[in-house]
């Protein structure tokens, strides 16, 4: 039994350790990044995020990312990045994060893919006054509910990716639309983006009738009862807000039964599954990737470096996920040396990386990023779709439409709801 | 360490707790006061466990608990931690009124797996409600006491003072629960319930209200962890919270009131100890541990400090 | 309410049921015999589901003909279990058979978190994908809807899992000693039968059924992290439902559910999230042990 007390013992240590180990340690910049790492969300967003990061922390330490990133690290001073897996209730990571604060002493925290984290780890970075950046999560509720002094979000909200959407098919289709029919995932992310898209379309094509709105359970896996009621609904356009396993089940099961056929799909996240499922998705398939990454991205040489290492080191092209953490992380970084130039090329603190970063303008791999919205703490962004093309048997978009940022995001102080339901009042 | 000495135990953990808080880290204070809140939830679970009952869905008690204290901030402004705690576990206890005609019957495997469908329930229908944040959940209003909010530097010691202070009592309680005749019936239902309503007791009655003080401190530990993390949502009510819930009263042991406490912070650490050293195999880690226990603790970890004392 | 909608519901209903017998019955058999509920089942579904995409996908792409493809799902997953289920018997559970049912339940949650990561571990958590064998066939048309033939061998593997079963149980030398074991462990012992044995077959064997059902579900999905944790769950409302151990119950309990699930999503969508649970919990009001449930001796 002596054994096992040592063991316990030692376990208590080693919790306690990194507290005073990180005291001795001054001058590199030490970033808690959090996502997925285990569970559903891992593969297809956390994994890939994870990638993107370790790219970035490296590149950057070595300076070796292309202009206007070029100098090292954060300001010259290197990063040190410290990772911790996403899963689990919020209590589990509302803990997480303190410890990353408050034992781990990081100086940023640059996660959180799920909106319900995000929603929780808010207040917390607020009373800890730790400088926190979200770089995916979808939910506009974040600052629509409260104002956050500590907070930034870097990604456009999941309002942008219905709207997006709306407007694409209306385009598509030329106004011609007379039904519509959805099939979203039972969570907060499902039911937000298909009552986003509902509103949006009730507003552009008044008098459409929705044929029927499903809502499976999160990880269902089994939807022949969905694609009939889908199937008999016979809409014009049907929305589906699906990731991951979930998305590409749903595509595997939809297309033998012809769905792809019968109803012009719209897969607003279409785009983590569409290499992977190539030979599954037919033409004519409207593909999302939350705002102008991965095939959308904008031809730049940033991005051409950044997809390039991507797929040197792990083989494939970086999805949106991996492009958002890169943003996070670009935007983090030209925050904090905008705040050093300020402050006579000195290491800022929190308030003056704050004072910078608010309603900032930066590049990122996937093009020009305004900190627009949420009193200058949310980012928004142009949103493009388009269409799957197999060009001889690799897959492509075509008919890609770009739709700028002020057309597809409501403007600073107005809930996202408000603006759809007013008719996209700029 | 006998039954007997419990209470002078308690009163010097809480002497500790309170004299060392000012000193420590914040982090540790936040994972103390989230363990005092697991370990309320997980008393429960013991006095359950005592007479053979398990449930795979206190998580509901925990839930409701959490949401009624949520939702006082939400809907009436309402802040003040010892009002939230007593509103959670009155909200719990009440459910548990109710549903405990229903669950009082079960026995065995029947009744975990029917409060595991219970708990699914109001899983599913907190999912289904956007108006409470839907999956997201939704904030709950920082902790005041008394109408007053404690100043940052303080908050987390002020938090972890009032949840050890209640702790304590409430131990105490069941302590003292545990010695009268009601309480004394627990083992006796779990070795045979047919000689127990031979004795003239009513089993069904016992475990009612074993089942009510269960579902009190669960909607205690609820409330008290919705107001320490700041936030609610659903997945406190689905299946794998009830799972860590046995998994911390099987690590603790029954052995002692004190044991409950002792396992949730020792599962706090491991967990996070497991999330630091190896974020991509934390599972794994967690997993081994719970076997270690398992195999060489039968009793739980509670009997590595009676063997001390034995020896 | 049309006659197209009530066929749809049908057919939908039971192409469900079907999966989720499969799914199911190996823990129904596992709980009867060895009165363990064995949370590791949901590990051998996934198990079974990854064994079966790589290995099928390789074959494939090495130029194996796509007809062989069904026989080497089904192979995959019983030579994954082989390998892995007598390894957890022998190796951890049976020195565990002592202990209260609570606390087994509990070893197999835990043997279930070190099986997660060690399946991320070997198959990393990129998605795995066996697609060919669902569209291989073809489709029919009920109506105005298409179903892939694919659909009916799930329906056959069922029907084929569920028979054998019952076969095995009532005409083999196995099987009758199984039932005994089931009825009363002790009295099988003091009879010389060799439970020791029993058990190792029969947790290999209800194991194999998980993994084969996941097997034949990994062409209609994607094959990722977390795939067995759903699982779990459902399995046990399924099985409680017909009554722990008993194998009609199993099938029953998963016909109701299938069913019951394919009628709310045609009629009554927002409510598919929690009546599997409504269901069970409704049953268990009513037949506190389930449908189909053995009489238990009153202990004085």
């Amino acid at each position: 039994m002596h054994g096992l007390k040592k063991v316990v013992a030692a376990a208590v240590a080693a919790a306690l350790v990194p507290a005073f180990a990180a005291a001795q340690e001054a001058p590199p910049l030490k970033i808690g990044v959090v996502s997925f790492l285990s569970g559903a969300a891992a593969g297809p967003f956390g994994v890939p995020a994870r990638n993107a990061a370790e790219i970035m922390v490296e590149m950057l330490n070595a300076a070796k990312v292309p202009a206007p990133y070029a100098t090292k690290g954060f300001g010259g001073a290197a990063l040190q990045m410290q990772l911790v897996d996403e899963a689990g209730p919020a209590t589990t990571q509302v803990t997480e994060f303190r410890n990353l604060v408050q034992r781990d002493n990081v100086d940023v925290v640059i996660g959180y893919i799920s909106s319900g984290n995000c929603l929780a780890i808010a207040p917390v970075a607020e009373e800890l006054k730790k400088l926190t950046v979200f770089f995916d999560c979808g939910t506009p509720r974040i600052f629509e509910e409260k104002s956050y002094k500590y907070v930034f979000r870097t990604a456009s909200t999941a309002t942008m990716d219905s709207v997006g959407a709306a407007l694409y098919v209306m385009d598509m289709k030329k106004g011609k639309i007379n039904s519509i029919a959805g099939v979203n995932q039972n969570y907060a992310w499902g039911q937000d983006s298909w009552s986003d898209f509902e509103a949006s379309m009730k507003k552009l094509a008044p008098g459409v009738k929705v044929g029927t709105s499903q809502m499976p359970k999160l990880f269902a896996g089994q939807y022949n009862a969905e694609i009939s009621t889908i199937l008999a609904a016979k809409a014009d356009v049907v929305h589906s807000s699906f990731w991951d396993g979930d998305l590409e089940a749903f595509i595997l099961q939809a297309g033998p039964r012809g769905l792809f056929k019968r109803s012009t799909v719209v897969l607003t996240t279409g785009e983590t599954a569409m290499y992977k499922l190539a030979e599954h998705i037919p033409d004519g398939v409207v593909i999302g990737a939350r705002g102008p990454y991965g095939p959308y991205a904008p031809d730049s040489e940033l991005n051409r470096w950044f997809s390039k290492t991507f797929e040197d080191r792990y083989n494939v092209p970086p999805n949106y996920a991996a492009y958002q953490m890169a943003q996070a992380i670009l935007g983090t970084k030209a925050a904090w040396e905008k705040a050093q130039a300020a402050n006579g090329g000195k290491r800022p603190d929190t308030d003056q990386v704050i004072a910078a970063f608010e309603r900032l303008t930066f590049d990122s791999p996937g093009g020009r990023i305004e900190m627009a919205i949420g009193a200058g703490h949310q980012a928004i962004t142009e949103t493009v779709y388009g269409v799957s093309k197999k060009v001889k048997g690799k897959m492509t978009v075509a008919n890609v439409k770009r739709y700028p940022a002020s057309a597809v995001n409501p403007p600073d102080g107005v809930k996202a709801a408000d603006w759809i339901a007013g008719g996209f009042k700029k | 360490m006998s039954a007997g000495r419990a209470p002078f135990t308690l009163a010097l953990i809480l002497v500790v707790i309170l004299a060392v808080g000012p000193f420590a880290p914040q982090w540790t204070l936040f994972l103390l006061t989230i363990a005092l809140a697991k370990g309320l939830v997980v008393l429960g679970l013991m006095l359950l466990l005592r007479c053979g009952l398990v449930s795979f869905g206190q998580a509901l008690y925990y839930c409701i608990g959490a949401y009624a204290a949520g939702m006082l901030g939400r809907y009436f402004g309402m802040s003040d931690l010892f009002t939230l705690m007593l509103a959670g576990m009155a909200a719990s206890a009440l459910a548990a009124l109710v549903l405990g005609f229903l669950l009082a019957r079960y026995r065995g495997i029947f009744f975990g797996l029917l409060s595991l469908a219970l708990s699914m329930i109001l899983y599913g229908l907190l999912v289904k409600t956007e108006a409470l944040g839907s999956s997201d959940g939704f904030h709950v209003l920082p902790s005041t006491l008394f109408g007053v909010r404690p100043a940052d530097a303080w908050v987390r010691y002020a938090v972890l003072a009032v949840a050890a202070v209640v702790a304590v009592i409430v131990a105490l309680l069941v302590h003292r629960y545990l010695d009268t005749p009601l309480g004394k019936l627990a083992p006796a239902i779990k070795d045979n319930e047919i000689r127990v309503e031979y004795m003239g007791a009513s089993a069904r009655y016992a475990i009612h209200v074993k089942y009510v003080i269960a579902a009190a401190l669960a909607g205690l530990g609820g409330a008290l962890a919705a107001t320490t993390v700041g936030h609610v949502d659903p997945e406190m009510a689905y299946w794998t919270t009830s799972g860590e819930f046995i998994f911390i009263t099987i690590l603790a042991g029954t052995g002692s009131v004190i044991a409950p406490f002792l396992g949730a912070l020792i599962f706090g650490i491991i967990q996070t100890v497991a999330f630091g050293i190896s974020p991509n195999t934390w599972q794994m880690v967690l997993g081994t541990s719970l076997l270690v226990v398992i195999v060489f603790l039968p009793h739980g970890l509670w009997s590595l400090f009676r063997r001390r004392k034995a020896a | 309410m049309s006659v197209e909608q009530l066929l749809a519901v049908l057919i939908d209903g039971i192409i469900y049921s079907a999966w989720l017998f499969v799914a199911a019955v190996g823990l129904t058999l596992i709980y009867g015999v060895m009165k363990i509920v064995n949370v590791t089942h949901g590990s051998f579904y996934a198990l079974g589901a990854y064994a079966a995409a790589s290995i099928t996908g390789a074959l494939l792409a090495r130029g194996m003909p796509p007809s062989l493809s069904y026989a080497v799902l089904l192979g995959s997953a019983l030579l994954v279990t082989l390998v892995v289920a007598p390894l957890i018997e022998r190796g951890i559970l049976r020195f565990m058979y002592a202990k209260d049912e609570v606390v087994i339940l509990l070893i197999t949650y835990a043997l279930f978190l070190i099986l997660e990561d060690a399946i991320k571990l070997i198959w990393g958590v990129s998605p795995y994908f066996i697609a060919q064998p669902y569209g291989l066939l073809g489709s029919f048309d009920v109506l105005d809807l298409t179903y892939p033939y694919y659909n009916l061998i799930l329906v056959g593997v069922a029907i084929l899992c569920g028979g054998g079963l019952a076969w095995m149980l009532n005409h083999t030398r196995t099987g009758k000693l199984l039932v005994a074991v089931i009825h009363d462990t002790e009295v099988s012992r003091a009879m010389g039968i060799n439970v020791e044995r029993m058990y190792l077959f029969t947790f290999t064997f209800g194991s194999m059924l998980a993994a084969v059902g996941g097997a034949f579900t990994a062409p209609t999905v994607s094959v990722v992290p977390g795939l067995g944790v759903e699982v779990i769950v459902l399995s046990f409302a399924v099985v409680v439902i017909g009554g722990l151990g008993s194998l009609p119950g199993a099938a029953l309990g998963a016909v109701i559910v299938g069913l019951v699930r394919s009628a709310t999503i045609h009629y009554l969508p927002q409510v598919e999230l929690f009546v599997i649970y409504l269901v069970m919990a409704m049953v268990l009001a009513f037949r506190p042990r389930g449908l189909f449930s053995l009489a238990e001796a009153r202990k004085i």
